[in-house]
């Protein structure tokens, strides 16, 4: 199944240069690049790897290219994502995050469901295949 | 008009001899007052009775928000009153309106108990609105001083959080309300809810006027959509969330529907406006103490903001509502099928947004206001839109905001899924083409064909509603005079 987080998962996967693109685009909000990958997509698990820390102080889009080509050498069959930090006061969070690199054949989830007190029930997701 | 009918009495046997004085006379009128940074501001647009004096109608206003009776009262000297007293400052008429003014009010900060929205409320929209010397009046807009601020926990999750929570960023979140409102059985709505989000919304919502009718008990609808939320979960690997309406007849009840709610796991509640604030206040610190997102729809409040000359504007309510405690907040479409002046519902957005307003008269804002880091409350816009305007949409509202498709998604010819995706789809497009640089108020139409060339829902979506508008006549729009730009 296609994994659907991230802010471009309905559209094609996004090329190269459309990825450059969006890279300037967060460069030109002067908000840093952080790359991250993870192998466990689960939609709680919040903290993927982090491929070293946010670019701060990056001005190339080219930069994060390099090392997302990097990145992708040594975990091209994992779930690599683009997260954009701003540190503006008010905001101090992702601005952006989409993912840019998935593995050939995406997992699965499977709901668990234990019933419990009345006719409610518990559920958890775990990821299969 | 009498120059000195205005002037506060000064010397004190007159001042307080039995009788009844004019307002302004009684001190409710100093057109030399200098606000306080301190100060509680309010602006009223008035329309006096015949023959009334705007001044005298101003002062009466401030009279009436704050410590006058319609006459002279001993016990006043009991009290620092000169200080109690709220101060009409400045009248001015308004541009384009004839017969209709401006009354800026100055409050002292001893006039609020903090922290409360119902005294805030009691004290400037008490009874003025009834007073018979006024033909009408509305609230435009308030400023609140920091310190006052201070006093509001504000919205329990704010927009920076809930982002964090849901694990979704740099795109406006998507929702839909489940339709036919009333009716459906609890199994029937869960479907409505898991086809939505499994197509790609993020959230499914009740309407305001579903709680526990006869054809769905609440305990129904809330066991089915938390089967549906986390079914569609697990098919997309996404977080995903339905707001159940916990609105309900007493606080009591209310909180057991929060509490089922948290039982089963939902990350988030909604309340109707009709419940008042005082109940707004108290579910927003359940929903702070429960981890829980609290989504408020503005059920109701066309009956007294909608007409510009009398009742209050919505910006008051959304800065009530800010203070009070919300984490969502219906803010209108603009291009939608209810009332919405396009800049004047951007003045909403920023209320909602900033954490600081500046003056913007375009857009109805009249005081600056410092926020003082209150929480942001993610603004919500609902009602009549479809996936063909997701380009006006975004170029008027940005990122952070709740763009909903109810009709837009269920009514959809290839299915509630289908519409869903379309909906995502054509949001993922613009939010991708506007950061590549495309002027998207412009060529958004192409960037919505491009993508339907390889999305059939998005081109079914276009073929059907494409070229539905609702081009009225906005009620309320601001009136000010435009100042020309210095080129």
């Amino acid at each position: 199944m296609r994994i659907t987080q991230g802010c471009f998962s309905f559209l094609p996967d996004l090329d190269d240069a459309q990825i450059t693109a969006q890279i300037e685009y967060i460069l030109s909000k002067e908000w840093s690049v952080g790359i991250e990958f993870t192998d466990e997509p689960h939609p709680r698990n919040t903290y993927w790897e982090m491929w070293g820390n946010p670019m701060f102080d990056l001005k190339d889009a080219k930069g994060v290219m390099i090392e997302l080509d990097d990145c992708r050498k040594a975990h091209g069959e994992k779930y690599i994502r683009i997260n954009a930090f701003d540190n503006a006061r008010g905001w101090e969070t992702v601005m952006m995050s989409f993912i840019v690199n998935r593995p050939e054949t995406e997992p699965s989830f499977r709901s668990w469901r234990q019933e419990v007190d009345g006719r409610s029930i518990r559920y958890t997701h775990e990821l299969v295949g | 008009m009498n120059e000195m009918s205005n002037t506060e009495i000064t010397d004190k046997k007159k001042r307080y001899a039995a009788g009844v004085l004019k307002y302004a006379q009684m001190g409710y009128w100093d057109g030399d007052y200098q606000p306080k940074d301190t100060d509680v501001l309010a602006l009223f647009r008035i329309t006096p009775q015949e023959g009334v004096d705007p001044i005298e109608a101003a002062a009466a206003v401030a009279g009436e928000s704050s410590t006058a009776t319609w006459t002279v009262v001993w016990t006043d000297r009991l009290t620092a009153a000169d200080q109690y007293r709220a101060k009409a400052y400045r009248v001015e008429p308004v541009p384009g309106q004839e017969g209709q003014y401006f009354a800026y009010v100055a409050y002292d900060l001893i006039l609020f108990e903090e922290g409360s929205i119902a005294n805030v409320t009691a004290s400037i929209i008490g009874n003025v609105f009834s007073f018979k010397p006024l033909k009408a009046a509305r609230l435009e807009d308030m400023r609140f001083p920091v310190a006052y601020m201070k006093t509001f926990a504000g919205p329990p999750t704010g927009i920076v959080v809930e982002r964090e929570r849901l694990d979704k960023f740099g795109r406006p979140l998507l929702g839909a309300t489940t339709k036919p409102k009333l009716g459906l059985s609890g199994k029937n709505y869960g479907r409505v809810v898991y086809e939505g989000l499994k197509g790609g919304l993020d959230f499914m919502k009740d309407d305001e006027n579903i709680n526990s009718q006869p054809f769905m008990h609440w305990r129904d609808r809330f066991l089915y959509c938390m089967e549906a939320v986390n079914k569609a979960t697990a098919a997309t690997g996404e977080i995903k969330g339905h707001y159940l309406n916990i609105t309900a007849g007493t606080m009591e009840e209310m909180y057991r529907r929060g509490e089922f709610a948290k039982e089963l796991g939902s990350c988030i509640v909604m309340v109707d406006l009709i419940v008042g604030w005082t109940a707004i206040q108290s579910i927003s610190n359940w929903c702070r103490q429960n981890d829980m997102i609290l989504h408020m729809h503005r059920a109701g409040h066309g009956t007294y903001t909608r007409q510009k000359s009398h009742g209050i504007s919505f910006r008051v309510i959304a800065k009530w509502l800010r203070m009070a405690g919300v984490d969502h907040l219906h803010c209108g479409t603009a291009v939608g099928k209810l009332e919405g002046d396009p800049l004047t519902v951007q003045g909403y957005y920023n209320v909602c947004r900033e954490i600081r307003n500046e003056v913007d008269l375009p857009r109805g804002i009249f005081f600056e206001q410092d926020w003082g880091d209150l929480k942001k409350v993610m603004p919500v816009a609902s009602g009549g839109i479809h996936a063909g305007q997701m380009h006006q949409l975004i170029d008027l509202f940005g990122d952070d905001v709740v763009l909903q498709f109810g009709g837009g998604t269920i009514g959809h010819p290839m299915g509630i899924q289908a519409g869903a995706t379309a909906n995502r789809v054509a949001l993922e497009a613009m939010v991708q083409a506007r950061n590549e640089g495309v002027n998207i108020a412009t060529d958004g139409p192409e960037i919505l064909r491009r993508a339907a060339k390889w999305c059939k829902p998005l081109e079914a979506a276009l073929e059907t509603w494409g070229n539905i508008t609702f081009n009225y006549t906005s009620t309320d729009t601001s009136d000010f005079v435009p100042t020309a730009a210095v080129s």
